[in-house]
């Protein structure tokens, strides 16, 4: 209970301090120029840009910014997309669109989730793999981006290194063009953020209030943590922790809204969900981790640990699963772990994401149709 | 040459404490009389500068002009150009141009050009190091000699301690003043944004206060019970402010200066992945800003420079850790300053000693004040002018601002270089 208190002051000092940054800043310079120079440090750009004059999402680039509604919306489109998973596979939604899946960066398990999603709506795909060499300075990054302008898409979804990758393109295309942040930098993944919280939601109920969550392992190289604390936050998560070494939690990560904790066994005592990190083996390299094995001894997930969480507690990873380094196998193929669940929810998600942004009015109620008339 | 009268304006001169509302007779051009016309003054041009204020022309202590090397991005022609309608008519070039400034030749190559345009005096660092690789000595006495005012590595810090201190004792032996932009190449590695709650917000590769206070903590134990001068600029941290002040009390030759950005922008204006915030070192805190405003109050800061880096729009046409930091603020020093004095952080007196005569002291020239049978390097400020600064008027090459739409108080008249008007708006 002290922790959930501690979270909250620490969510309203943020809150406060940043309001009050914005008042200084505003108040000093308010003399001399009215308007505009608050609209630029808010970042209008980042957290309105995602969506339209109605308030609909019309880009997907990060969940930092977005309403209780726009995110239970998103679940719930997802929610009736799961079913037409199972029963139904296609449905024409997104007939005669074309989308992009732009990867700067290699990956196949989530480029295929969004390319399965796409084809379930009745999109065309595109998959473009663009290696980072070849688009080293950014003026071929908007070149590629005018071409394939030219050639009439109407979605990216873009996989980058770097981030803000994904702001900037949207803050460049064509406007009736909608852009999906499959991934950029250290920033965001706000699909997978989403899709964790969908498995929440399925796994725990809608009352996200009650619950404990823990993200373990590496937080300073997650772009997918930073999603799922964003998105535990805006759905009023009870607690929401970090858990790793002093060397892989990023600096004031507090002000986000978290509770960081440096050892396992308390940061996981009585969680409802606990999120493993994939931990990347060049984290040896720079000197952030001694080794593999110490890891494990200190942050792996073992049925021994987990049991300090709650009896009915779930186990999540947003994968590739690095077994016996971040966790034991038994744990992540046993009976409480989601891991599997997570990879199927991904593409209801991501259906309803690309559905929601690119398919103008199409909401849950429409989808459900759908499916109902199948 | 011309001789001019300049009647009733408010002559500004920190360094001789002088701020009168008076006449200045500009003959040979030089700085013939203050107040008081020479004998057989015969004025060819009277400028009447009613409510103006007459201030030393602005010296800046660190402006890239990008030639030789990077003119796609600017040239020396039209950033002195900039630099004129800016009220600046000294200006000093850090070494790290391409050729690097390590021999005369490349210093006559910058001097001849700068000549040619004639808008500005130009001054150049020399590299400390070959090549600024840190691992060989420049000729640090020919540089000298063909011109250079200092030496520096500029951003290529030295890593190993023995070279640095060699370096030191060696410019130290020829009288050279060592000028550092403290910035540790480990703790800042591919760093585009300072370490704290933006950055961890944004998953940006954060630059740590340590990658500048630890290099000026070092640089000061290897300098200490020496002669040298050392020059810290650009600074960024609190912290090391409070550093500089502990070794100006222990009688360290040390002086210190700062980008006028970093006195009015912090880490919360690059939030929304503005590539035009991207400065190294990083906008820091709400903290370190009012710490580096009060370093300028109380002395311990002398200079404000403008830390000009101009650039082509592509530089900044990208995702914002992939962009080239910089800013192209040449044009927004003097505004920048002067709003300083009217928010209350300064007073005018320390704001102008603070781009005139105290980095005119710290390169070693005699200029940035007002006496008798000085070169006429002046600058003509109408004070209550109200104006929006915009990329669209900006003369430099490089429009990479992060001002666009600031408005501000105080404006450049008139700019004179010995005596020639270089710069006039009216």
């Amino acid at each position: 209970m002290d922790a959930l208190i501690q979270r909250a002051h620490g969510c309203a000092r943020a809150v406060i301090c940043v309001h009050l940054h914005f008042l200084l800043k505003g108040g000093y310079k308010v003399v001399n120029k009215p308007t505009r120079r608050t609209d630029d440090i808010i970042g209008k750009d980042l957290w309105n840009i995602q969506l339209d004059d109605n308030g609909q999402l019309k880009h997907f680039l990060t969940i930092e910014g977005l309403g209780t509604n726009i995110l239970n919306q998103i679940l719930d489109t997802a929610e009736s997309f799961a079913g037409v998973n199972e029963s139904v596979k296609k449905v024409p939604l997104l007939r005669g669109k074309t989308i992009v899946n732009l990867f700067f960066e290699a990956s196949t398990r989530t480029r295929t989730t969004f390319e399965l999603a796409a084809k379930r709506l009745s999109a065309d795909v595109l998959n473009m793999n663009i290696s980072a060499s070849a688009t080293s300075k950014g003026e071929t990054l908007l070149d590629t981006l005018r071409n394939l302008e030219a050639m009439q898409t109407d979605m990216f979804v873009v996989r980058h290194a770097d981030s803000g990758t994904a702001h900037f393109i949207a803050n460049h295309v064509a406007p009736h063009i909608r852009v999906l942040n499959a991934g950029d930098g250290r920033h965001a993944h706000p699909t997978q953020a989403m899709l964790d919280m969908f498995t929440i939601r399925r796994n725990k109920g809608a009352d996200f209030g009650k619950l404990r969550v823990a993200i373990v392992g590496d937080i300073m190289h997650s772009r997918v943590a930073r999603s799922q604390i964003h998105a535990l936050n805006t759905l009023n998560t009870g607690e929401v922790r970090v858990v790793g070494p002093k060397t892989l939690i990023p600096k004031d990560i507090e002000s986000m809204g978290v509770n960081v904790f440096h050892n396992l066994t308390d940061g996981i005592k009585d969680a409802d969900v606990v999120i493993m990190l994939r931990l990347q083996k060049e984290r040896m390299q720079g000197a952030l981790l001694p080794s593999e094995q110490e890891y494990f001894q200190l942050y792996g997930l073992t049925e021994e640990r987990f049991a300090l969480a709650k009896p009915d507690a779930i186990v999540m990873h947003p994968g590739p699963i690095n077994r016996g380094v971040e966790i034991e196998s038994s744990v992540a193929d046993g009976d409480r772990s989601v891991i599997l669940d997570q990879v199927t929810y991904g593409i209801a998600v991501r259906m309803a994401v690309m559905s929601m942004t690119l398919g103008g009015n199409v909401g849950s109620n429409e989808a459900a149709n759908h499916q109902e008339t199948k | 040459m011309k001789n001019i009268l300049i009647k009733n304006a408010r002559v500004i001169d920190p360094k001789n404490q002088f701020d009168e509302i008076t006449d200045v007779y500009i003959s040979s051009r030089k700085i013939a009389g203050i107040g008081t016309a020479p004998e057989n003054f015969n004025a060819q041009q009277t400028i009447e500068a009613d409510k103006l204020w007459l201030i030393p022309g602005i010296v800046d202590l660190s402006a890239r002009l990008r030639e030789p090397g990077l003119e796609q991005k600017a040239d020396i022609e039209t950033e002195t150009c900039a630099a004129a309608s800016a009220g600046i008519t000294t200006l000093c070039i850090p070494p790290d141009t391409d050729p690097v400034i390590d021999e005369p030749a490349v210093v006559e190559l910058i001097l001849r050009k700068a000549k040619l345009a004639k808008k500005s005096h130009v001054f150049t660092l020399g590299a400390l190091t070959a090549k600024l690789k840190g691992e060989r000595l420049s000729e640090m006495a020919s540089l000298k000699d063909a011109g250079c005012v200092g030496v520096s590595n500029a951003r290529n810090a030295i890593n190993n301690p023995l070279i640095l201190r060699r370096a030191f004792e060696y410019a130290s032996t020829h009288n050279i003043t060592v000028f550092i932009e403290p910035h540790d190449k480990h703790l800042s590695e591919g760093g585009c944004a300072h370490e704290g709650a933006i950055a961890s917000r944004l998953g940006l590769n954060a630059i740590p206060y340590a990658a500048e206070t630890a290099p000026i903590a070092q640089i000061l134990e290897l300098i200490r019970d020496t002669d040298i001068r050392v020059h810290f600029g650009r600074l960024s941290c609190a912290r090391s402010i409070e550093l500089i002040n502990e070794a100006k009390a222990c009688g360290l030759k040390v002086s210190a200066d700062v980008a006028a950005h970093q006195l009015h922008l912090t880490e919360m204006d690059i939030s929304s992945f503005n590539s035009q915030y991207h400065v190294i070192p990083p906008l820091r805190t709400q903290r370190d800003m009012e710490a580096l405003r009060q370093g300028l109050a109380q002395g311990i800061i002398s200079s404000i420079c403008s830390d000009h880096q101009p650039h082509e729009i592509d530089a900044k046409l990208a995702p914002f850790p992939a962009t080239e930091p910089g800013m192209s603020s040449i044009e927004t020093l003097l505004p920048l300053t002067l709003k300083l004095v009217e928010s209350g952080d300064l007073n005018l007196n320390t704001a102008i000693a603070s781009i005139t005569c105290n980095p005119a002291r710290i390169l070693g020239l005699n200029t940035g004040h007002l006496a008798l049978g000085q070169a006429a390097n002046l600058c003509l400020i109408d004070p209550e002018k109200e104006w929006t600064f915009s990329t669209d008027t900006m003369l430099s090459h490089g429009k990479n601002t992060a001002f666009s739409g600031w408005n501000f108080r105080g404006k450049v008249i008139k700019t004179l270089l010995e005596g020639r008007c270089i710069y006039s708006n009216e």
